[in-house]
């Protein structure tokens, strides 16, 4: 190992992202897809490949998916998970249903089997809250009557996410029925177990986080490095210890980040963000080193085709959805819109899989299938508007059907 | 009254809307991180916002002042006026009252005085008809109604027990 060489890789790896975020920005979509698209340029038969940076990369996509489920878990609080999975149940099975069947068919069609259908089903599922919540953000689109649909959408998916990701890892490992179900259950206690603590113990976690408050601290609140070095710390260690039970590190972090909630979840996430928005850019880049580029083009018809069947489910389940909850017309292709891009957890479904030795085309259709995504949604997003006003204005106002 | 409307925004925070009288929907997003958002809604599309104006805490707060036609007490003088022979008083717990830490059961103040606690301050924040069980702590701002006589008993009771 030449600590030079691995500065200069590195140094030259994060500038490089660096520069393409800012594109991305620019542009007006999310960095995602240029950050998996230079993971391809650097990898195995890619144009530079890297060979020093490529282990810390490794580890640092560990950290950036404990991170990412982390900073989700931070956005909720136990209340919010619970009274809104009353209400949402119905339409997030509908999104459930709707979104995981073409990838599963695909996948059984292509003889991957019950595992890869299992993989591949969550890959087309699950929509991206972190550029969607930004989606919404960006194009003004919060104040809009469908904007809580949309939202108790995002937190439904991320709570099954936490359901589902143990039992990928558990399928994944190869395990028999009877230590599988044993895994099972004890995910499905410790999914209760930190909901329970969270919501009636929440104080002791954030009394332990939170202290001690002595001299110029005590006034400021808290102590940003030692926050910072605790929540860290007890992140990784939750993380790895979930991971080694067969519970699946990210589902742990995203316990963690339930867990803590109020002022503290203000400043964790402020003091995190910075390090999630590395690591998680280190992931990325390490997914797409993972396939070699010359397996994308057998795949890119499957994955357009997979792409087309994820635009038209969960435009129709956007629409449902907001239709239920006596939206209008515009509201309803909002919805639906805003549900289109997938992003962060397809890939890390996908990066499981690719990790536990899966047949290497899933992970290239996997990346192809959010590439195109997460590029298209939010474009489809911001032209949705436009369109539905140019059609308002051919059609004369007594033919619009009333609401 | 006004009706407000308000809706959770998972992840983001609340949202508040009201419809005026004619007919115009106006909202605020109260964002976890102290940002507001003033929405101005669609004239034709009552699910569509029009605009989405973000304030700091600070703007949001000097806006509010401007938009406030009158503030509670004005509001309470007005009410007192309406009933003739009632008083409304506030009385503040000041710290080292004995009811500093206790509630307002405790103080049995209707039975002795007669006069009502109809309502409690507490940092700018009101509590409107607190329950028996309902705590002090230093600094409440409590709102009495009743006799001018009974109103002063109440203030004798939080300040000496």
């Amino acid at each position: 190992m030449h600590p030079a060489l691995l500065l200069i890789e590195l140094g030259a790896v994060v500038l490089g992202l660096g520069l393409l975020s800012a594109l991305a920005v620019r542009v007006g979509i999310s960095p995602i897809p240029l950050y998996l698209l230079a993971g391809l340029a650097f990898g195995h038969g890619g144009l530079l490949p890297l060979d020093t940076s490529e282990e810390f990369i490794g580890v640092g996509a560990e950290i950036g998916v404990v991170l990412l489920l982390f900073t989700l878990g931070l956005e909720y609080t136990p209340d919010e998970l619970v009274a809104n999975l009353r209400h949402t149940a119905p339409v997030g099975l509908l999104d459930l249903a709707l979104n995981a069947a073409p990838g599963a068919m695909l996948a059984l069609w292509l003889g991957w089997g019950p595992v890869g259908a299992l993989v591949l089903g969550g890959v087309t599922y699950i929509s991206s809250s972190g550029i969607v919540a930004k989606l919404l953000g960006d194009l003004g689109w919060l104040g809009n009557r469908e904007a809580p649909v949309v939202l108790s959408l995002l937190v439904f998916e991320d709570l099954a996410m936490a359901v589902y990701l143990p039992i990928l890892t558990t399928v994944l490992a190869g395990v028999g029925v009877y230590t599988g179900a044993v895994t099972m259950a004890g995910a499905i206690t410790a999914v209760a177990v930190v909901l329970y603590v969270a919501l009636r113990h929440g104080r002791l976690v954030q009394g332990f986080l939170a202290g001690p408050r002595v001299g110029a601290d005590a006034e400021s609140g808290q102590n940003d490095e030692v926050l910072l070095l605790k929540v860290l710390g007890l992140v990784l260690l939750v993380a790895g210890i979930a991971q080694q039970l067969q519970v699946s590190a990210a589902v742990g972090a995203f316990l963690v980040g339930i867990a803590v909630s109020g002022p503290l979840a203000e400043s964790a996430r402020q003091l995190l963000s910075p390090l999630r928005d590395l690591f998680a850019a280190a992931f990325f880049v390490f997914f797409g080193l993972q396939i070699d580029p010359a397996t994308l083009w057998p795949v890119a018809g499957y994955a357009v085709l997979l792409a087309a069947a994820g635009v038209l489910t969960k435009f129709a389940t956007g629409h449902l959805a907001a239709r239920r909850a006596g939206i209008g017309r515009f509201g309803r292709a909002r919805a639906g819109a805003a549900l289109v891009p997938r992003g962060e957890f397809n890939i890390v479904i996908a990066g499981l899989a690719v990790a536990a030795g899966l047949d290497t085309e899933l992970g290239a259709l996997a990346g192809a299938y959010v590439l195109i995504l997460a590029m298209a949604g939010p474009l489809i997003a911001r032209a949705v508007e436009p369109l539905l006003r140019a059609r308002r204005r051919a059609v004369p106002a007594d033919v619009m059907p009333a609401r | 009254m006004v009706e407000i409307e308000r809706t959770a925004l998972p992840g983001i925070g609340l949202r508040h809307t009201i419809t005026t009288e004619r007919g115009r929907q106006v909202g605020v997003i109260s964002h976890r991180t102290g940002r507001r958002d003033l929405l101005i809604y669609d004239r034709d599309d009552p699910d569509t916002c029009a605009e989405t104006m973000p304030l700091t805490s600070d703007e949001a707060g000097a806006l509010a002042e401007l938009l406030a036609p009158q503030r509670i007490v004005e509001r309470l003088a007005e009410l007192e006026n309406q009933i003739q022979g009632l008083v409304t008083e506030q009385i503040p717990i000041t710290p080292g009252s004995p009811y500093e830490t206790r509630t307002l059961g405790d103080t049995r103040a209707r039975t002795r005085t007669g006069a009502s606690i109809v309502a409690v301050v507490r940092e700018g924040q009101v509590f409107h008809s607190p329950g028996p069980d309902f705590r002090f702590t230093a600094n409440d701002v409590v709102v009495v109604v009743g006799t001018g006589e009974g109103a002063s008993a109440v203030a004798d009771i939080l300040a000496n027990g």
